[in-house]
Parts: structure tokens; C-alpha cells; sequence
């Protein structure tokens, strides 16, 4: 396998996959009799042409960084986590919970707590299929996919039969208390100034960032991400280095699982200011495929959920402005985490018979 | 040309030409040129040694002789005739088989079938499967090549295997007979018969070619000897007329301690204790069945035996990878062997370190760069905390840098990742780490597996500094060559138990081989 160049690697490969996606994209709307160029333009617009269009697109953009770093920290430790869904929404359930307890008198005070419990929940709903891969080798990723689907269960039981206020038609929680309601990017000073009409991107853009520092701090400047790594690497010399893959498996599930969670204050608390069933809308999904795009690194995963933010928000206004259904915003979604992801290593594989094959054969 | 027709043409017995000669065969990988204006004549009926370090281009030279590569330029004659060899079937016509280190073998399938595999008759098995047993059946007299014809493979030993791959090649008529390391899975006394099979051979008129890194075997059995270092060859000799230590000068390019000079082993007190050691993998199936030893301060023992007989084990649950019963004592402590202390970081911080057998699946991590390896099993060191959250990377850096400078690991950049540098210098990367803690007991796997003829020296030299810096060193190794040199005391290792302890000054080679082959008492004397 030819090494590509850094720059290569880092830039040019998920340009070329982004752009295939595009051509297979623009192939799509052809055949469904629609126009390519108008598609594109509306997505571009709608996601990135104004301020306005930017507090949505950053606002999704937030809950992918939480669940492609959740994805990160524990791909390092070779777990495929598929369960940030059930891990975004049980997380939910926490921050509501949180949220309700209280009249809480300023977001300053409610933020903290429901982050807590936003990651508290995230990480217990993680650390079952952790426990059960570490400890009876039952695969995370089967078990994980599972618990998707009983937490969805369990937050579709619980909002109909335990928080449903009574009177209420709709399956979700009581509104939050006003103390609970995060600032937008539109309430904060000077950013006010930009965003000069209300968006829901709002201040947990600034814990994901922080959140991304963190999960690169974590994972190569301390012993516990070292362990992390050198286990997902090869568990055997991690054994032999005295790591304990009970912990490590353990451990980096909890902080994936917690990641996940704190997902739920950029939605629940942030946006919608209450818990509905299904509050994560896929996030938790869309998190593999950031991570996978984003390289496993932070700084990557940060410009992935961006990418993505832009997509899901474009697509949504290539639904409401154009003839083209919605559900087109799945197509291209969907093309592109075939190409960058599924189909990374045929770019790279092309890509390396332009850049010299130097084939370093031990003779 | 004249045409002679056929794949055997006759052997005359004036003028015959060579079996092969290859005439300035070069093969470049990107900017490494693996092969460098190759030029070999083999006699027909003769073998022939290739000899060389790890990297200096045997294996792509066979490679391009078997129609893996294509060589960039050369010729290539087979029996007096230019021949082209675009792939394995072609090298095959041509009558050449290849028996490779790491054998292409059906491991569910019986020898027979293996043995016309990829050359049946016809749709129908049987016809093809009744013609190779009668072959089979004639080989085996000739060549003393004897395998139950219906044994399933992963059931037969790996000497047994080995004929089977030789069989292989000869079912399809092959003449000429390339074997790449054939004997580094064999115990003695199997790289005996197999030897006696290659005289057959040879005596038979085939012609076999023998590529090896061991001295010992190129002096024993082959007529001419080629030496290869860097993609060049840098001699051809008859070996009558050479010496082991010509061949490492050739080899390395300078001169090289064949054994590392040492003086008169001083023990101390005991430092390991072993008592009645059991280990059970997770099969379930006993492992070790009751090991005992010593080994004092300033004494190394070697545990010579065949690969898989135990010795892996001990080395495992002595360094926390492995649980076991029994008791190990330490400087007059006991060591944990089932509970929370006996894993790798509790061994470490009683002065144990450990080279591991399998250095790129146990030692290192190949991702990791090099000085994140050089932490590795340590990263708990508080030299290499900044503070009570955060690693210290610049001092671990700092330290690593120190550290390959010492042992000579090139090249010397921490930064590269561990997979980029040669099996030698991996080993030394691990060999720093490891002896520079300075441990009370120093346990090593196969110290030398692989590695290069002057990294051996270097290693063998810091195995006894340790020694005579009066700590107790652990030695496994299936090199009898290496235990021989480096041992004070000499335990032999068979089916989880040993079989006895020899003085390496008074043992000799076949004593120790009758012991790895489980032969105990006064027959091995």
C-alpha cells in the first residue's frame, strides 16, 4: 500500500471522495428530472450564504462534534461504538430530568448540571455493552446497536407513561423552567452583531469545542489516553505492558458513552427546551461517519461535523425550496459516508498510483 | 540452439551446463535496489548456499527466480537454455520448486490431496489421488522422504510438513530444488534427516538451492556458497575452501564476533526461585507441568528446547502476561500468579523486565513511534509525569533519544514509528528499554529471532554486560548456537517440563537435541 503524502492524506483525499459524492449526487437529481446546479446552490445558500444560514448549519454541526468524538475516543481503543443514538437520547433524558427537578433561576446554573447528567446517562447507557464485551467478549457493536433500540424504547415508555404532563396530546416532557433556556449565538454580545436574527446554535458550540480540546488532551497527553491507544493498537502488547483491557474498555466506553450524552444539551435543553422521543434525529449515526471523515482526530471530526452541519442543512432547504423531496438529503448523505468512509481506501488506492508507488519490499 | 525437446533434457556428463545462471539480474523497488547486477552459476547436482543478512536481497532474488517479481533487467538461464519466467507456473514447467519458510499447506486436507493440489489429472480426484500415492510411495524410498500419505497435515508435525512441501515440488518434476530458511522451525535432529534428504537429492542429480542466515548450515551441507549484502552478490566460494568467520566478514562487511567473548560466570545470591510452576492456556490444556528452577545473580540460564514446548509459557506468567499456580520466588518474596498483582505493571515494579518472544505482536506497538514505544510498560514512571493528569512527552522524548544513541538503533530519529526500522533495530528499541531499567531479573525471548549477524553481536554483548553488572537473566531461545554461547547453565525444555540441566562447557549439541526430542536418562548420554 503506497503511503500518500501528508497533505495528501489529510486534504486531498476527502476532497476527491466529497467531490464523487457530489457527481453520483448531481447524477441522482438528473434522473428524477431536476436540476443539479439549482440543488447545489440552494445548499450552499441555504447552509453557508448568510449568518442566519450558519446558526443552523452550526448548530447541527455541535451535536456531530459530540457524536464523532464520542465515535473518536473509542475507535482509539479499537470499540466500534453504533450506539451513540441510544446514548444522545438516554443523555437526553438526564438533562430533562435535570431541567425539571427545578424552577432553575439562570442557564449558568442549569448548564452545569444537566451536563453531568446529560454525560452520567450517555456513559451508564454505554457501559452495559461495555461490561458485556470486557468481561463476556459479547461484540460492542452488536450490543450497542441493541441498546439503540431499547433506549428508544424506553424514552418512548417513560414520555408516555411517567412525564407526559397530563392534558398533553404529544408524547414529550412538560417545557423547561425559562432559567434552563440557553443563550443563542444571536443573544450573546458582539456575536450578536453577526447573527442578528435568531438561530438555534446556541453556547454549547462552545462546549463542543472545549469537548474537542479535551478528547485531544485526553488521548495524547495522558496515561489513560496512551492506554487507550496502545490497547485499541494491539491488545496483546497492551497486556504485556500491564494495561488491563477490563479497564481500558471500560473506560474509554464511559467517556464515549458521557460524549454522547452531552450531546443532549446542544438539542433538548438548547433547542427544543423539552424531550421528545427520538431526540437525536441520527446524530448519533452521523457521529460515525464524522469520525471516520474526520480521521479520528479531534481537529478532524471538528471540520467533519461542519461538513456535515452544511449537508443536513442544505438538504433540508433544498426540501423546502426546491421541487426536490427531502429525502434526497439522505441520498447525498448517505453518498457521502460511502465515499468517505466505506470508500476512503479506493481514493487512496487510486491516488497512489499518481504519487510514485515505492514499494519498500524486504528482500 | 539445438532442441532438445522435453523438460528433462539428458545429462551429459562433459560440458553439462549449469542448472541455473542468472546474468546480471537487477530489480529495483522505488528507489531501493533490492538486486544489483546479479550474477550466479549453479552445477547441476550440486547445492548451493545463498547466504546473507536480513534485507540484502535472497528472498526477492528467489522471488524473481520463482516468478513472483519480474526483474527490471538479466537473464535468466535454466539447464544451458534462456528462459522466461512470467509467473509460478512457469517456473514450474521450467522444473524449478520453491519450498518456502512459511509453508503453503491445506492445514484440513490429507498429504495426498495437498500433494496434487493445483496438479490433478483431470476433473475426477481419484485417478490423480491413486498416481500420487504410488509416486509418493517411490519418493519416499528414494529420498527417504516417508509421510503417511493419509495423515491430515495440521496434524502432522512440522518436520513432516516440511517433506510435504518437498514432496510437493517433486510430484511436479522439479530438478532444481529452492529452500528458503528451512530449517528455523526444525529441532536438530529433524534438520539432520532433512539434510540427509538434500544429499539424496543431490546424490540423485537434482539440484538444490539453500537459502539460510545460520553459518553452521551452510558449512555443513553446501558445495559453493553465494554471499549477498545490499542487493549485491559479493562472493561466490567453494565452501571447502571458507571459513564461518570469512562468511560473517562477507556478509556484514567487516569483522564480527561470532561468540561474544565472556568471562567465568560470578553467582551471587538467588535472585528467581521457581517451584512446581503449572500454566493452563485457555483450552484449558496444561502447559506447563511442574517447572522448578533457580538462577542466581550474575548467571544467565538459557531454556533451550523446540518452539511450543513451554517456554513461551514460562516466560508469560513470569512477566504477568499468563496466570499459573506454583510458587515463584523473588529476591525471597513470592510473586502473585493468579490475583491483582500479576499483571505486567505489578512484574515491573519488582525489578522484573521482560523481552518478549514476539517482539512486533508483544513488544511494541508498530504504530506507536519510537519513543512512545520507548515508555511503553513504563508510561506509568513518574520521570515521565508532568504533573498528577498530563504525560511528560518531552521528557520521554528526551529519554528515548538517550537511549537509541546508546544501543545503536538506526536510524537514531525517535520520531519515526516503530514499523519503519528493521527487526534488529526493534529489537534493540525494546532491549534499551528493557535493560536500561537496570532489573534484578531479566527475562528474553528469542533475543536475536531475525536479526541481522552484527546486531547479534551487539545484543549477545549487552545480554552479558547485564550478567556481569550481577543481575539474573532469563534466557529462551531456539538457537542452540545462541544458548551454547550465552548460558551459564543450560535447562532443556520438552512438553511443559524440563528435562534436565547441562553445563554448556561439557554438553554438546547432540546431547541437548536427544533432550528437546524428550529422549532423557542414559540414552542421552
Amino acid at each position: 500500500m503506497t503511503r500518500l503524502p501528508r497533505w495528501a492524506d489529510l486534504v486531498l483525499v476527502p476532497f476527491i471522495s466529497l467531490a464523487l459524492a457530489g457527481i453520483i449526487s448531481a447524477i441522482v437529481i438528473l434522473a428524477i428530472g431536476q436540476s443539479p446546479w439549482e440543488a447545489l446552490r440552494t445548499m450552499v445558500t441555504g447552509s453557508v450564504g448568510s449568518a442566519y444560514a450558519w446558526g443552523y448549519t452550526l448548530y447541527y454541526a455541535t451535536s456531530f462534534m459530540f457524536t464523532g468524538l464520542a465515535v473518536t475516543v473509542a475507535f482509539h481503543g479499537s470499540l466500534f461504538n453504533i450506539g451513540g443514538e441510544g446514548q444522545a437520547q438516554l443523555g437526553g433524558l438526564g438533562v430533562a430530568l435535570v431541567c425539571l427537578a427545578l424552577p432553575w433561576p439562570h442557564w449558568t446554573l442549569a448548564l452545569p448540571v444537566a451536563m453531568v447528567a446529560g454525560a452520567i446517562f450517555g456513559a451508564a447507557w454505554a457501559a452495559v455493552p461495555a461490561y458485556l464485551q470486557a468481561r463476556r467478549g459479547s461484540h460492542i457493536v452488536i450490543t450497542t446497536i441493541m441498546f439503540n433500540y431499547i433506549g428508544a424504547a424506553l424514552i418512548i415508555y417513560l414520555l408516555v407513561n411517567v412525564l407526559k404532563p397530563a392534558g398533553q396530546m404529544d408524547p414529550a416532557t412538560a417545557r423547561f423552567p425559562a432559567g434552563t433556556a440557553l443563550p443563542t449565538l444571536s443573544d450573546l454580545p458582539l456575536l450578536s452583531l453577526i447573527f442578528d436574527k435568531k438561530v438555534p446554535a446556541n453556547v454549547t458550540l462552545f462546549v463542543a469545542l472545549i469537548a474537542c480540546w479535551l478528547v485531544w488532551l485526553i488521548l495524547w497527553r495522558t496515561r489513560l489516553g496512551y492506554e487507550i491507544r496502545a490497547f485499541g493498537k494491539s491488545e496483546p502488547a497492551a497486556i504485556y505492558a500491564g494495561i488491563s483491557p477490563f479497564k481500558v474498555t471500560m473506560i474509554a466506553m464511559l467517556i464515549s458513552g458521557a460524549l454522547a450524552g452531552l450531546m443532549s444539551i446542544n438539542n433538548v435543553m438548547g433547542e427544543s427546551g423539552r424531550l421528545l422521543q427520538n431526540s437525536s434525529e441520527g446524530a448519533g449515526f452521523i457521529g460515525i461517519a464524522v469520525a471516520l471523515m474526520g480521521r479520528n482526530h479531534p481537529i478532524g471530526v471538528f471540520l467533519a461535523a461542519i461538513l456535515f452541519g452544511m449537508l443536513y442543512q442544505g438538504g433540508a432547504e433544498i426540501g423546502l425550496w426546491t421541487s426536490i423531496p427531502i429525502e434526497l438529503r439522505t441520498v447525498v448523505q448517505g453518498l457521502v459516508i460511502l465515499f468517505t468512509g466505506a470508500l476512503d481506501q479506493m481514493v487512496r488506492m487510486i491516488l497512489g498510483i499518481f504519487f510514485r508507488p515505492r514499494r519498500m519490499e524486504a528482500a | 540452439m539445438k532442441a532438445t525437446g522435453g523438460n528433462a533434457s539428458g545429462r551429459q556428463a562433459t560440458a553439462a551446463p549449469f542448472a541455473i545462471e542468472l546474468r546480471g539480474i537487477s530489480k529495483a523497488f522505488g528507489p531501493v535496489q533490492a538486486n544489483k547486477e546479479i550474477a550466479i552459476q549453479v552445477a547441476k547436482g550440486s547445492i548451493h548456499g545463498i547466504i546473507g543478512e536480513n534485507g540484502a536481497g535472497k528472498s526477492t532474488l528467489m522471488s524473481i527466480l520463482y516468478g513472483f517479481y519480474k526483474a527490471d533487467a538479466g537473464e535468466i538461464l535454466i539447464n544451458g537454455r534462456p528462459t522466461v519466467i512470467p509467473d509460478s507456473q512457469a517456473a514450474i514447467r521450467a522444473g524449478i520448486g520453491m519450498v518456502f519458510q512459511h509453508f503453503k499447506l491445506v492445514q484440513n486436507f490429507t498429504v495426498l490431496e495437498n500433494v496434487i493440489l493445483g496438479a490433478e489429472d483431470g476433473a475426477l480426484l481419484r485417478p490423480s489421488l491413486a498416481k500420487a500415492r504410488k509416486v509418493l510411495g517411490e519418493l519416499a524410498e528414494e529420498y527417504e522422504l516417508d509421510v503417511d500419505p493419509d495423515a491430515v497435515i495440521e496434524e502432522l508435525s512440522v518436520g513432516h510438513q516440511q517433506r510435504v512441501e518437498i514432496l510437493k515440488a517433486l510430484y511436479r518434476h522439479a530438478d532444481i530444488l529452492i529452500l528458503d530458511e528451512p530449517t528455523g522451525v526444525l529441532t536438530p535432529a529433524e534438520a539432520d534427516h532433512l539434510f540427509r534428504i538434500l544429499r539424496n537429492l543431490k546424490e540423485q542429480g537434482k539440484t538444490v538451492i539453500l537459502i539460510t542466515h545460520k553459518l553452521r548450515e551452510i558449512m555443513e551441507i553446501t558445495d559453493t556458497v553465494s554471499v549477498m549484502r545490499r542487493g549485491e552478490m559479493t562472493a561466490t566460494v567453494r565452501t571447502a575452501g571458507t571459513s564461518p568467520e570469512e562468511l560473517a566478514e562477507l556478509m556484514v562487511g567487516r569483522k564480527v564476533l561470532l561468540h561474544v567473548p565472556k568471562g567465568e560466570a560470578r553467582p551471587g545470591r538467588t535472585v528467581l526461585e521457581v517451584k512446581d510452576l503449572r500454566v493452563r492456556d485457555d483450552d484449558g490444556v496444561e502447559r506447563l507441568k511442574g517447572i522448578s528452577l533457580s538462577i542466581r545473580a550474575g548467571e544467565i540460564l538459557g531454556i533451550a528446547g523446540v518452539a511450543g514446548n513451554g517456554q513461551s509459557e514460562l516466560l508469560q506468567v513470569l512477566g504477568g502476561i499468563a496466570r499459573g499456580t506454583g510458587a515463584v520466588i523473588l529476591n525471597g518474596e513470592s510473586l502473585d500468579l493468579t490475583g491483582k498483582h500479576s499483571d505486567g505493571q505489578s512484574r515491573r515494579r519488582r525489578g522484573i523486565s521482560h523481552v518478549p518472544e514476539d517482539r512486533q505482536r508483544l513488544g511494541m506497538i508498530m504504530d506507536f513511534t519510537a519513543w512512545e514505544n520507548m515508555a511503553f510498560g513504563y508510561h506509568n514512571d513518574p520521570a515521565y509525569q508532568k504533573n498528577a493528569i498530563l504525560m511528560d512527552n518531552d521528557a520521554i522524548l528526551t529519554d528515548a533519544k538517550g537511549k537509541m544513541e546508546r544501543f545503536d538503533v538506526r536510524p537514531p530519529i525517535p520520531t519515526l514509528p516503530a514499523k519503519s526500522f528493521s527487526g534488529g533495530n526493534q529489537q534493540k528499541i525494546i532491549l534499551a528499554r528493557e535493560i536500561e531499567r537496570n532489573p534484578d531479573l531479566l527475562l528474553v525471548g528469542q533475543p536475536t529471532r531475525g536479526v541481522d549477524i552484527g546486531a547479534i553481536e551487539f545484543i549477545h554483548k549487552r545480554i552479558v554486560e547485564l550478567r556481569d553488572a550481577g543481575k539474573a537473566v532469563l534466557l529462551v531461545s531456539v538457537e542452540l548456537d545462541e544458548i551454547m554461547s550465552l548460558a551459564d547453565r543450560i535447562a532443556v525444555m520438552f512438553d511443559g517440563r524440563i528435562m534436565g540441566e547441562r553445563d554448556p562447557a561439557t554438553t554438546n549439541e547432540r546431547e541437548l537435541g536427544l533432550l528437546m526430542a524428550g529422549v532423557t536418562g542414559d540414552t542421552a548420554r
